[in-house]
This record gives C-alpha cells, structure tokens and sequence, in this order.
C-alpha cells in the first residue's frame, strides 16, 4: 500500500475513534443533541452529515488550493467555505428531491439542518490546518461524518435507553443528554493512545 | 487597494458561479412536467403541472378543499386521503393526524407536494364546492360596526348548503392593501335561498378583509366567493338546542333558525346572545319573528356590562353559563349545543357545559380565528 493510502486510512481512522469531531472537538453539538432524541432521525441525519462532509471536504480542498491560494486570498477562507457547503447542500437537497425521492425523505430534511453545523465548517478548516492532501482531506471528511454517525447514534440509543429512568426534573431532557455526551467523550479518551494525527 | 478589489471580485465570482448552477439546476430538477391525479379511484382524472402542493393544484382544477388558513399549515383544515404518490408523511403535518387518520393515508393537502401521479379520495361533498363571482345586492348596517351583505350568484346559478355552514370570500387590492386574501364567513341566510349568501361580518381594527368589506365595498361589485364548507351544521335529531353566539356568531345560528322555520319545527330551542350593552343588539325584530313563528323557540339576550340604572332593559345580566344553570338546569344533560364566535366565549362556554354534563360529541362549534 502506498504511503498516501496508508496515512489516508490512519486519518479516517483516527477521525472516527480518537479524534471524533463531536466527542473530542466539540463541534455539531446543536443537532447532535436535538436530533438525538430519535435513533431513526439520528442514522438519517448521520449519513446526510458523513455523505456533506466528504464531498465538501474534497471541494473545499480543491477551492481552497486552486482558488484561494494562488489569489492570495486564503483569509477569506471562512465566508467562502461556508457559502461552498451551502451552495452544495441546497444543490443536494433538489437533486434527492427529483432523482431519489426515497432517499430524500429518509435524509433530504435534515439537509438544510446541515447547512449550519459547524463540524462541516470545522472538517474544512482542520483539513487546512493540518495541510492534507486531497485524499487525505476526503478521508478525513468521511472518518469526520462516521464520527458523528457513531456518537449520535450511540448518544440516541443511550437516551432511549434512560427514558424510562427517574432523571431529576432539572436535568431531563438536554441537561442528561449533555452529561451523558461528557461520559462518551471520557470513554473515547482512552481511545486515545491507539493512532494520533497532528 | 488591488487586493480589496480581487477580493471583491473572487468572493462575487465564487457566489455568483455557485447561483447560476443552482438556478441550473432548479430549471432542471424543478421542471416535473404534467402528471396526472385519479381522483375517488377513476371517477375523474385530472392532468396537472407538477410541482406544486396538493391544495392549490386542485383549486385550479376547480375543487376547494376547505382551507380555514389559506395554505399556510396552521389549521389542519385542509386533510384529504392521498392513496397513492403522496411521499412520507412530512413533519409539518404530524402535528394535525391522529394516528387512525394517519393509518388511513390521510394528509395535509397544503403542505403535499405533487411530484408524481398521485391517487386521491374526497368525500362526495367537496365537489360540490364551487367558486362563483357574485355580485353585491345589498349591504346593510346592523349596528355600528356590523354589516349584513347579501352576495347574488350569477343567473341561473345555485349554492346548495347546509344551515351553519360558511363560504370563502376573496377580497380585492384596494388602498394600501396590496395583497388578495380569502377569508372565512359563516352563511347567515336559509339555505332555501340557493340564489344568494348572506354573511354578517364585523369590523376587526386594522382587519383586511372586514375594512375592506366596511368602507369600500358598493352595492353592485363583484367578489370571488367559494363554498360551501364546514361541518357545523343542524343535527336531525330531536334534542333539545342550546344556541350560545356573540357579535357576528349570530350568522350560522339565525341560518340554522331559518332552516328550523321552514321545517315548521317544534324542537325546544333557547338562544343566549351575549353582548356588552344594548348598543350591541341587533336583528331583535327577526328573532321576536323566530319566537312567533317556532313554539318552542326562546331568543334570550344578556348583557354582560350592567345596564344604566336609568335604562330600560328587562332582558338578563350576566355571563351566558350562570344563565344556562338557571334556565336550563338539568335539562344540559340531554340536550345539543351550537356555539359560535370568538374563542374565549365558545372555551368558557363548552367548559361550563362539560361541567353541567353535556357529552362532547353533542357540542358544535365554529371558532372565528
Ligand atoms: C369558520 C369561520 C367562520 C367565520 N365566520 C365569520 C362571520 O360570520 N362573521 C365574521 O365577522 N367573521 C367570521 N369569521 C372570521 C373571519 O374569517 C375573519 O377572520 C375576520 O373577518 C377578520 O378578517 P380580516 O381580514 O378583517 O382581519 P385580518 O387582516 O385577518 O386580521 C387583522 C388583525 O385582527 C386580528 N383578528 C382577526 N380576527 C379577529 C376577530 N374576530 N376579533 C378580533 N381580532 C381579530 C388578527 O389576529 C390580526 O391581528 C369566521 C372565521 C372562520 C374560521
Ligand atoms: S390550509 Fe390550513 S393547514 Fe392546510
């Protein structure tokens, strides 16, 4: 295996387990925890996030290297991803909308929800940060959006779980669901010896 | 300098790239071409544009579904039975399906769009809703603030409906109001009468429609007016009526009271009309004639300002529940009510009807909001 290959798949791996956008990086958490009531609806809005992640991640990086670069214009990277991702996301929603119209009640309405996480944002800045290449960059868009599948699937199975449970009237509702995120976030810790990016 | 203008003109460049593929792509995705809607399993077939919601596409093709709202998806009023190619139940419309009506492929026809050929069912009665331009006979002053309009249909043409039920009126731009909107308004004259509606419209402060109707409108315009709707209408049993209405509430109730003429009725009804103060009274003759004309028929008025001591006024004071308790009593049980007007009447009232023991089912309401 080559070593762009290989260092790709550490990164992918490494967004999932240890470097998880959500547990670790603290990004995406308004739908994370609004979206997580339902396990269904957080599996939908998973794969739309993993799906927005690893295309943007790809476009961006092209902008970003063929565009923004050789103006010197890489300052204005914020406003122009953000207008990419939602540029795309709006593209994606009319697409699904006529083509596959199955997949877009399964995922289509949480598209425009997407538009504004900020781990999408997040993803794209890390990329430049971290100077990937552009496969490294897709991969770490796609580890990122898995991320986010597991944590919000995990979190949603976990609040369905406790539903039944005596929460004190104070916490219920998003006071549990944060603390229980501090506890997942805890747990992915100790994956953190198993593979590092910088 | 130049970097501020390359700056600019990337930014401008990038968005206005990213527009133009989603205009593109719009032409392209939005475009569903003609598709057809079965409507009842074959009795019509209707080829439409596609791409737009359910209600209005039918509206088009001449079938009003009732819509208390105009579309917006805060009512509910506009359910219908989708059998085919109406796409997953959308969350905007959960809030208004039970859990039957949702087994049944009940849907919301304002918020469905129409992306493919789709089957429907409507009950018998939807179709015959009709629009018509009706012209305006006459309008009269009931009291200050309130007008009673007589719409004619054009010649040869008929409504059939029901007592209570309302109809859609469609205004026109006029001064500063710059949009059309359809309002809903309670049918006041007897449904023998197929040649015209009669409504009874109060002036809301600032209203569109009711200022519109107020102070602009003339003997001999026109207006689009669509109806019949609703399901507010006379029982045929026998029970025992107990009428509750307030202000223009009156019109469904004096339709209902016609009907009840012209069946040459003997059911005991009794009529509460609340209003402020007697300056708010109006149709007294007519409803001395329904007590003439219909033996078990009592119009009981009650004023919930007290009078002037020096006026007088033999009718009753108080609020319309403490009358029912004492002039109706036990008989609650057993009898039927039709409410109409404003929320805070028509809630205080059922809860006090409930409390007396009246089962819901037997009470009937219109909410004008
Ligand atoms: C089934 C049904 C039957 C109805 N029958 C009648 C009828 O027989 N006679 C009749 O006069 N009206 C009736 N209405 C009410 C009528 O449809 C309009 O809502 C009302 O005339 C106000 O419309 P507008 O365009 O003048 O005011 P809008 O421009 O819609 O409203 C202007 C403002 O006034 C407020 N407002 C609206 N309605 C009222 C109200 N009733 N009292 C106080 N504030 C209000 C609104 O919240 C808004 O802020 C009925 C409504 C329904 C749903
Ligand atoms: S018309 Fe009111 S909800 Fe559809």
């Amino acid at each position: 295996m080559s070593h762009g290959t290989l260092s790709a798949l550490v990164i992918l791996f490494a967004a999932v387990f240890t470097n998880n956008v959500v547990l670790s990086n603290f990004l995406g958490l308004c739908s994370f925890l609004s979206v997580s009531r339902a396990v269904t609806s957080s599996i939908g809005l998973g794969m739309a996030v993993t799906f927005v992640m690893t295309t943007t991640a790809g476009l961006n990086w092209l902008v970003y290297h063929h565009v923004l670069v050789p103006l010197g214009l890489v300052y204005l990277r914020f406003a122009v991803f953000i207008i990419v991702i939602a540029a795309f996301v709006q593209f994606v929603e009319m697409a699904l909308e006529r083509l596959a119209p199955a997949l877009y009640f399964a995922l289509g309405i949480f598209l425009p929800l997407i538009t504004v996480n900020c781990a999408v944002l997040g993803v794209a800045l890390f990329m430049i940060i971290r100077q990937y290449s552009f496969l490294e960059s897709v991969a770490y868009g796609l580890g990122g959006g898995v991320g986010f599948l597991v944590a919000i699937t995990v979190l949603a199975s976990l609040r369905w779980r406790i539903r039944k449970s005596k929460v004190p009237p104070a916490l219920q509702g998003a006071g549990i669901a944060v603390i229980m995120s501090g506890i997942m976030a805890l747990g992915f810790v100790g994956l953190s010896g198993l593979i590092t990016i910088n | 300098m130049t970097s501020v203008l390359v700056a600019v003109g990337a930014v401008t460049a990038i968005g206005a790239v990213l527009a133009a593929l989603l205009e593109m792509a719009g032409k392209l995705f939005a475009d569903y071409g003609d598709v057809t809607v079965d409507v009842n399993a074959g009795s019509r077939t209707l080829t439409v544009e596609g791409g737009g919601h359910l209600l209005g596409t039918l509206r088009e093709q001449g079938i009003f579904i009732p819509s208390a709202c105009g579309g917006r998806g805060s009512c509910g009023a506009c359910k219908l039975k989708v059998t085919e190619g109406g796409g997953p139940v959308l969350p905007t419309e959960t809030p208004y399906l039970s859990a039957t009506e949702r087994a049944d492929g009940v849907r919301i026809s304002c918020q469905v769009k129409v992306r493919s050929d789709v089957a429907i069912w409507i009950p018998e009665e939807i179709f015959a809703i009709r629009s018509w331009k009706a012209t305006l006979a006459a309008i009269r002053i009931l009291r200050p603030g309130m007008v009673e309009l007589r719409w004619e249909l054009p010649a040869g043409e008929r409504i059939r409906f029901k007592a209570g039920q309302y109809a859609q009126l469609k205004t026109a731009r006029y001064g500063k109001v710059k949009e059309e909107v359809f309002r809903s308004y309670s049918i006041s004259s007897s449904p023998r009468d197929e040649r015209a509606v009669e409504f009874i419209i109060e002036r809301v402060e600032g209203g569109i429609c009711s200022t519109w109707v107020c102070d602009h409108l003339q003997v001999g315009d026109t207006a689009e007016i669509s109806g019949p709707y609703g399901d507010f209408v006379l029982s045929d049993t026998d029970r025992e009526m107990i009428m509750i209405a307030a202000a223009s509430g009156m019109s469904p109730i004096k339709s209902i009271l016609h009907a009840l003429e012209e069946q040459g009725s003997t059911r005991k009804a009794t009529f509460f009309f609340s209003a402020r103060n007697m300056g708010e009274l109006f149709h007294l003759d007519l409803m001395k004639r329904f007590e003439e004309t219909l033996p078990g028929f009592a119009f009981v008025p009650t004023l919930t300002r007290p009078p002037e001591p020096d006026a007088s006024w033999p009718g009753k004071t108080g609020r319309v529940p403490a009358l029912i308790a004492e002039m109706i009593g036990d008989r609650v049980k057993d009898a039927e009510a039709y409410l109409c007007g404003g929320a805070g009447l028509i809630d205080g009232c059922t809860a006090a009807l409930w409390a007396m023991g009246m089962p819901n089912e037997r009470i009937f309401y219109d909410k004008f909001e």
